[in-house]
């Protein structure tokens, strides 16, 4: 059974975004998604710099069964991108939450995550599927 | 054991080796190389038993059924090869004059004849080598068409998400953007969210009917006029014409251009990574920019039309006229079929397909559109086994190989979890079919009874398990002296 952290919220296209206390938004992919991507070969990461829209793709996760885009839950610029996924995409499958975050975005208006789901939300969706 | 792994230093298969004829001699100094070839070196027997062994770990159609979903792995009829050999096909020089080629250029010209009137198109080029090149020159005419129309404003080509993943990349290399079109419940492509994409920017969409789901879009008129009225066109991916051969032409669904799979549908030897033959069938309006060269006749001969014939032709996709000798054994399977045949495949490809759906949900498996009926091919989910029992379609398929069968193809198309693509093609006897269907069975009971079986599998063959992960990433085919001890 997948893990679902209530610290957070998600988006239904599987990726989770975290309010940091700066008030930027941490983005990665869920503990779901990784399990139902299997084994993690090569992220295309974003730029740092790059402005984006809420939906927007602007990141690949790519397994040995399938590549997924990755879409950012918020509108803003990313500041930070995860470098180290480059060498071990495999910390997404081990870490979903923590060691394998993707991006942080600087967010222009945070009362986009209230349109995200809750983690209560989240899970009764990825039983429904 | 690589064969470089069997070298034994002057050890030579003499009898083999090529005589000096004197050429040597007649080649300048700096065009010899200095050192010996590394060449394994070993014994006629050696060679013999090594490649004897190599062919006898094949899995190949003509050892196992080959249930390859979107492949149509069906038996190539050694007619098609014998013919297709014959030295006078083979012995001709692709630049000899088209005088002295009547005869096979006669063959392409039928051969063009033969698919316009199946796929119901008004114009056929033979030359692309493959589907996936044929599918770049089709997106390539669309892109030629609207760009001498000076509608270059359209940008976007819209791509079913159940498409092969060869559409986007094509359009890519095309210079367009690709918009995904969802799939809604029942398989059908969602007409509402087609609307809602459709725009003045829209060059055209790619589609796949029957899909890849396996089953016929009953929208496609729909589709069609929804695309055209927005000055679109319409490109057909004939990766699974076989369900629809002589049944319903792609031309009469309103198709604008299309690509087939003569590896596929025409029975060519595929698996392994070719040669295929991807050729392209077009409407009135995109004839002028079909590949060249094209077979045409003038004044009672045949001869091969190029740039002075259509001088607003994307260009060529190959350096002679395509992979000949892939073209001829279509072309000799398409006529021993003849027209009734050509029906007698669609028939028997989707009776077999609908036959082992309708078994395999019998002993407990489901089926992704259980309400559809199946085309050529069909799609299991065993998204309730992963769930329950902890048992994947991977760990299906590699159990599988344990019993001789190949796997059908796994986890495509990417939206349905769990998936297999199985497809068992026309020329497959029933009780093949039902050895299957007994197989799968009996991997579901030992699914419930003792899964772990199923995540060591396969046993029987040279390789268990493979590391993909580390294929992926480390990807190491390349021989080298020093690493073999």
């Amino acid at each position: 059974m997948s893990n679902t952290p209530d610290d957070r919220k998600y988006a239904d296209s599987h990726e989770w975004a975290l309010l940091e206390a700066d008030g930027n938004v941490r983005v990665g992919i869920s503990d779901h998604a990784q399990e139902l991507l299997g084994d993690l070969v090569f992220v295309e990461l974003p730029e740092a710099g790059q402005s984006v829209g809420k939906g927007d793709e602007c990141s690949v996760v790519e397994s040995v069964k399938a590549a997924s885009d990755i879409y950012s839950p918020v509108t803003g610029e990313i500041i930070a991108i995860n470098d180290a996924l480059e060498d071990s995409p495999e910390a997404i499958n081990e870490s979903a939450y923590e060691d394998g975050w993707i991006f942080i975005v600087k967010p222009t208006d945070t009362s986009e995550l209230d349109e995200l789901l809750d983690a209560d939300g989240y899970q009764n969706l990825i039983e429904d599927e | 054991m690589l064969i470089f792994e069997q070298s034994h230093h002057g050890r030579a298969a003499n009898a083999q080796l090529p005589q000096d004829n004197g050429a040597l001699a007649s080649l300048p100094a700096d065009a010899l190389r200095a050192s010996k070839p590394n060449l394994p070196e070993v014994s006629e027997m050696q060679v013999v038993r090594h490649f004897t062994r190599l062919s006898q770990k094949n899995f190949s159609i003509d050892t196992h059924f080959y249930p390859l979903g979107s492949c149509t792995m069906k038996y190539n009829p050694r007619a098609c090869n014998t013919l297709a050999s014959l030295p006078e096909f083979s012995g001709r020089h692709p630049l000899g004059p088209s005088l002295h080629g009547q005869g096979f250029l006669s063959c392409m010209y039928e051969l063009q004849g033969i698919l316009k009137e199946v796929t119901g198109m008004q114009a056929v080029s033979l030359s692309p080598a493959a589907g996936a090149q044929g599918e770049f020159a089709g997106v390539a005419m669309i892109k030629a068409y609207h760009d001498e129309r000076k509608d270059t404003a359209r940008c976007e080509i819209l791509v079913p998400d159940a498409a092969h993943g060869t559409n986007p990349a094509s359009a890519v290399m095309c210079g367009y953007k690709v918009r995904e079109i969802p799939t809604g419940k029942n398989g059908d492509v969602d007409i509402e969210a087609l609307k809602d994409a459709i725009g003045p920017q829209t060059a055209g969409i790619m589609l796949t009917n029957p899909s890849t789901l396996g089953v016929f879009d009953r929208k496609i008129k729909d589709i069609a006029d929804i695309v055209h009225e927005a000055g679109g066109l319409l490109y057909y991916d004939g990766a699974n014409l076989n369900a629809i051969l002589g049944k319903v032409r792609p031309g009469d669904m309103g198709f604008d251009v299309i690509h087939m799979n003569l590896h596929k549908t025409f029975s060519t030897p595929h698996g392994g990574g070719g040669p295929g033959a991807g050729p392209v069938g077009v409407s009135k309006r995109l004839k002028p920019y079909l590949p060249v060269p094209i077979v045409g006749k003038k004044g009672g001969q045949y001869e091969l039309l190029d740039e002075n014939d259509y001088p607003n032709t994307i260009g060529r996709m190959s350096a002679f006229a395509g992979n000949a000798g892939v073209l001829l054994r279509a072309y000799i399977y398409a006529k021993m079929l003849g027209r009734e045949g050509m029906s007698r495949v669609a028939e028997f490809a989707t009776l077999n397909a609908n036959y082992l759906l309708k078994r395999l949900m019998e002993v407990g498996y489901d089926a992704a559109y259980p309400e559809r009926r199946a085309t050529h091919e069909f799609i299991l989910t065993l998204k309730k086994q992963a769930k329950e029992l902890d048992v994947t379609a991977m760990d299906v398929a590699k159990r599988l190989l344990d019993y001789d069968f190949h796997a059908p193809t796994t986890y495509f198309p990417l939206l349905i979890p769990e998936c297999l693509l199985i497809e068992p093609t026309e020329t497959e006897a029933k009780e093949t079919l039902d050895g299957f269907i007994d197989t799968m069975a009996l991997i579901l009971r030992e699914a419930k009874t003792d899964g772990s079986l199923l995540k060591e599998a396969p046993y029987t063959l040279p390789v268990r398990r493979l590391d993909d992960v580390k294929a992926v990433k480390q990807l190491d085919v390349v021989w080298n002296k020093r690493e073999s001890k």
